[in-house]
């Protein structure tokens, strides 16, 4: 099996901008969405810098605004969602289920250039003067006050939404009907399970937005609508409307990071997955009760009391199924055979940021205490645990597993085991004094703030410049590792799984013949007692 | 109790929001603690090269522990999650509860400022007076965009919304001057929509009042009724066949659809701005709707008046 | 599709058969929930100016909306059999009837557009010549109006071009040998966007005419 790799199918930029192959499709998304990662990064680089000073002196109040709204627009649509399901879900989805595309696959890159398309448009925004409305466009400042470039930045929210859409259908498709003999539905492992899950999310939660968006357009452009209160419209239906998607697109981010988590730590720990089948129906039931628990970002918004009570129970319920991961993750460990590559690093470092996310989220699912946090650093922190902390993490952890079948080059373990700690450590002190700070009491979205905060946000800073670095170390060494790095054999890590059984990297058509599935996923080997009780194991 | 970061506690609730926050916090960081020694432990005990037992169960044995493990670490948390459920919605409860004869205070949001007016008139910006251990309860609107009322001290937030009434309410439990912050993202000056609310002892207060003493609501009100043209149709000696809104605040009012609605804040207020939303049955629709030429300090000051008709055979002030 | 090529012919086609038709339903899963969110607008707006809904929707054409409905209904009349006789290979026919399907779209469009015309000429476009202001909450539902048949108008223009665009391909005999699944997807989203029709024709024209 000496055929070439997909890297080598063609040179030329013409050949990687016409492709249809999903890999190559999976390195346009990863290099499109990196080069987002450091402009949303840059400009909450800006405002860490600002904040490190009670006054608001680096920048004006308007350009602050701009600012924050631009990191969120740029890391919500135009990295965080595309991030794990466009770039590795793309490059692993038929690998590991045994296909050799995904089913549409000229859809797929259809996929990419609405992404592009959609990003110029953000983009034009940015650099016609930015948009201050934050990344929620709450009306009616956004359709009557603001003076800035709404039209232009939603529309590109829109148009990288049928990116999405499309991207989702894909999966659906793929995964039902290109599964290979003998991969049924519980031999299919939890990275795709969790790729099902929010590709179901993508597709029906992405144009609920779309057209939420639309009709904000149309009343900024019109001046009537049935959004503003001056014209008879009501701005809580539009909060309603955008957070039914906004809520569920935080398990957009979520779900597939789990997938990563659950393939990495079975690996390094060679053991299965503890409670496969209960992880693919916790996947499931987070994909479901996700969509029914929106109104939690509204408890004092002044939606109704009982309705508050109603979405309160349910983010509860939400949370059984995500603790239920954590202590599978956990529990997946007990009895291993641990080793602590870089990847394993990255991932276990996620399952703690998830962790203390989550716990914090159930501060802000309590009615009274949700009073006192919303709108404050508090929430901040919750979302960035969560979603940076967590999911960010665990993208790195994928690139990291991933790195040396999709490039076919190792990287320096040291470097990267190093990476992973400093990003951990960097993350907690920038976020952790975060939560203090929405204790204390400090709004979102402020650009000077009372001198009692100071402290913290000084910390808060300085911990970004530790961050900061944690980003930029693995830009440096994987770039080093694509012209420097030792060649990579097929299997470097010993996992399991039908991605590792083609080539680093995989030919074109991913296989040779095409693979059989035997036998459950994550097929560690086990010492096992026989069933016949015996006092003393075997030494 | 004064806990580390939380602001001073200086309201009814606040106590008892702070007891819920600590228990919350002593609940999650156990769970979490707990989790990251189990996490440490195996991966110490367990890691590359350790020489230690490995040797598992067979696999049905294995399936049983599993399961009852899994059973376990649902039940356990959904049992927290239903205390801490309901503790806090009960407290949510309270709070989105106004206790009856609680002071009025209304509230009036605009980029980037807030304007307050007592019932007697007093009218402030960016500072709110308040007496200690007496219920206040706000009633805020919006000219613009959302904006958000948020003390910390007393731990109370409400979005304020244009169009439509919200309600806080706190009691201040000592004196002290406490941060007022928006917290609804609401525009360029957002950061700088800060003001003061100052709790006094109830005789500062009414010193405060006196030295202020300036028309009530309902006398401006009044001059305002006069001045909008109101009392040429709803006045006494009116020619228009108009409702009179002598002792309508408060009850309700059969509307020409056949419907029933309280006479309340919302409804006089909409019936300024959208008059042909509810007519009131017997009536014809004809009066003229205020949109834009009123504004919402003024309609908060016509309903102080018309609530003044129903609850007073005294003069307005 | 690459991923068949170890496949035998027939069973490429039927595993494409399946892959385009199961792409199809979910597409239209998402198109529902867009439209969805129109429709849930137009019931929260309908709860809070019931009056103005009933007296703004009796300022609608009901007669043009009526003839519209039946247009596009014996438009998927057409496109159903179109499918059908694609099927047995009827090409000729499959074409006329293909070809059809999209006039009717076309007289459909046309219609809606003298309603608008018309509907323009009277006042009732939301704005500041809105007239028809007797009960709060008419303009609103003029707004959705426009908003809500413009985008199922927008709809069926990609429609009408997709049709079109496989009438001409069946009659310079592109299908004869292969399966029509494009057809068969084209007539499921025909279907779709007649049935979003179904649904707004009574809440639009019907409103207060019962």
């Amino acid at each position: 099996m000496s055929a070439a790799s997909y890297l080598d199918a063609g040179m030329t930029i013409r050949s990687w901008l016409t492709t249809h192959d999903h890999k190559r499709i999976a390195i346009l998304y990863a290099i499109s969405i990196t080069l987002f990662f450091f402009i949303g990064g840059a400009a909450a680089t800006l405002m860490r810098i600002e904040l490190a000073t009670p006054t608001g002196d680096l920048v004006s109040a308007s350009t602050y605004n701009k600012l924050f709204t631009m990191h969120g627009v740029i890391m919500v649509w135009f990295f965080l969602i595309p991030s794990i399901p466009a770039t590795l879900g793309n490059f692993l989805v038929p690998l590991m289920i045994g296909a050799k595309d995904l089913a549409f696959p000229r859809l797929n890159l259809a996929s990419w250039y609405l992404y592009v398309g959609g990003a110029l448009f953000t983009l034009a925004a940015l650099f016609a003067g930015g948009i201050d409305t934050g990344w929620t466009f709450y009306t009616p400042f956004s359709t009557m006050f603001s003076n800035s470039h709404v039209i232009a930045a939603i529309a590109g929210v829109f148009i990288v939404g049928f990116s999405s859409i499309l991207t989702g259908l894909n999966f659906i498709v793929t995964i039902h009907t290109l599964r290979a003999p003998g991969m049924t539905w519980f031999r299919l492992p939890l990275f795709v399970w969790a790729h099902y899950a929010t590709s179901v999310i993508l597709v029906l939660a992405t144009p609920v937005l779309g057209m939420t968006l639309a009709l904000l357009g149309i009343e900024r452009i019109w001046h009537i609508g049935i959004f503003d209160p001056s014209l008879g419209g009501d701005p809580l239906l539009f909060q309603h409307l955008f957070w039914f998607y906004s809520h569920p697109a935080v398990y957009i981010m979520v779900l597939p990071a789990m997938g990563i988590a659950s393939e990495i730590i079975a690996c390094f720990a060679r053991n299965p997955v503890f409670g496969y089948r209960s992880m693919a129906y916790a996947i499931i039931a987070i994909a479901v009760i996700g969509f029914l628990v929106w109104g939690h970002h509204m408890f004092v918004s002044g939606q109704s009391v009982y309705a508050g009570i109603v979405f309160s129970v349910l983010s509860y319920l939400v949370a059984i199924p995500s603790a239920i991961k954590v202590f599978n993750w956990t529990a997946t460990l007990y009895k291993g055979t641990i080793s602590f590559e870089a990847p394993m690093l990255y991932a276990l470092g996620f399952v703690g940021l998830f962790m203390f996310g989550g716990m914090s989220g159930l501060f802000l699912a309590a009615l009274a205490l949700d009073v006192q946090l919303t709108d404050t650093y508090f929430v901040v922190a919750h979302f960035h645990y969560i979603m940076v902390g967590g999911s960010v993490s665990a993208y790195l952890a994928g690139i990291h597993f991933w790195w040396p079948k999709i490039t076919g080059r190792l990287y320096p373990p040291r470097w990267a085991q190093f990476a992973a700690v400093l990003l951990f450590l960097g993350f907690n002190f920038t976020f952790f004094p975060q939560y203090l700070l929405g204790i204390a009491g400090m709004p979102r979205r402020y650009h000077e703030y009372a001198p009692q905060f100071t402290t913290l946000n000084v910390l808060s800073s300085a911990g970004a410049v530790i961050l900061a670095i944690g980003y930029l170390l693995p830009l440096v060494y994987l770039t080093w590792s694509l012209f420097r790095g030792a060649k990579a054999p097929a299997n470097p890590w010993g996992a399991s799984g039908l991605e590792w059984t083609t080539t680093s990297p995989p030919p074109e058509d991913n296989f040779g013949d095409r693979p059989v599935a035997v036998g459950e996923p994550y097929a560690y080997p086990l010492l096992e007692r026989s069933p016949q009780r015996s006092a003393g194991a075997p030494k | 109790m004064n806990l580390p970061f939380l602001p001073e506690p200086a309201s009814a609730l606040a106590p008892r929001y702070d007891s819920l926050f600590v228990a919350m916090t002593v609940l999650t960081s156990t769970v979490a603690l707990l989790v990251i020694a189990l996490m440490l432990l195996f991966a110490y005990r367990y890691r590359r090269g350790a020489v230690v037992d490995r040797v598992r169960a067979p696999p049905a044995e294995r399936e049983q522990i599993r399961r009852r493990i899994e059973i376990a670490w649902i039940a356990l948390p959904l049992l927290f999650f239903v205390a801490a459920f309901g503790w806090a919605a009960a407290l949510y409860f309270d709070r989105s509860s106004p206790p009856a004869g609680a002071l009025e205070v209304a509230v009036v949001a605009k980029q980037w400022m807030w304007t307050l007016e007592h019932a007697t008139g007093q009218r402030e910006i960016d500072q709110l007076h308040v007496p200690v251990n007496v219920p206040v309860k706000l009633v805020m609107t919006s000219q613009d965009a959302i904006h958000s009322f948020f003390v910390p001290a007393f731990r109370v937030k409400q979005d304020v919304l244009p169009g439509r009434y919200t309600v806080l309410w706190f009691t201040a439990t000592r004196t002290g001057d406490f941060d007022l912050f928006c917290a609804e993202y609401c525009g360029t000056d957002h950061a700088r929509m800060f003001g003061h609310v100052i709790a006094l002892e109830p005789p500062q207060y009414q010193r405060w009042l006196d030295a202020h003493g300036d028309p009530t609501m309902a006398m401006r009100g009044e001059a305002l009724f006069r001045q909008f043209g109101c009392s040429g149709c709803h006045g006494a000696n009116a020619a228009v066949h108009a409702p009179s809104l002598d002792g309508l605040y408060g009850r309700p009012v059969p509307l020409a659809d056949g419907t029933m609605v309280m006479a309340d804040d919302r409804y006089i207020r909409d019936s300024i701005l959208v008059p042909r939303k509810e007519v009131a049955a017997g009536y014809a629709p004809i009066m003229p709707s205020f949109a834009g030429q009123i504004g919402e300090a003024d309609i908060l000051d016509l309903i102080a008046y018309i609530r003044h008709r129903a609850d007073a055979e005294t003069p307005v002030r | 599709m690459s991923d068949t090529t170890t496949l035998p012919a027939p069973a490429q086609r039927e595993l494409r058969r399946t892959t385009m038709e199961f792409g199809m339903w979910v597409f239209l899963t998402t198109e529902t929930l867009f439209f969805g969110v129109l429709f849930f607008a137009y019931l929260i707006m309908r709860l809070r100016y019931a009056d103005g809904f009933a007296a703004a929707s009796r300022h609608t054409n009901m007669l043009l909306g009526t003839l519209n409905t039946a247009v596009l209904l014996t438009s998927s009349v057409t496109m159903a059999i179109a499918v059908d006789a694609a099927k047995i290979g009827r090409a000729r026919l499959c074409a006329m009837l293909l070809s059809s399907t999209a006039v009717l779209g076309i007289v459909f469009l046309a219609i809606k557009g003298y309603e608008y015309h018309a509907e323009y000429v009277q006042h009732l476009f939301p704005g500041n010549g809105f007239e028809a202001v007797s009960v709060a909450g008419m303009q609103t539902f003029f707004w959705l109006y426009f908003v809500m048949t413009g985008f199922h108008a927008l709809h069926l223009l990609i429609g009408v071009a997709l049709v079109a665009l496989m009438a001409a391909r069946v009659r310079s005999g592109a299908f004869v040998a292969q399966s029509p699944a494009s057809i068969d997807n084209a007539g499921l989203y025909w279907h779709f966007v007649d049935i979003v029709w179904i649904f707004m024709y009574p809440a639009l024209y019907l409103v207060a005419r019962s």
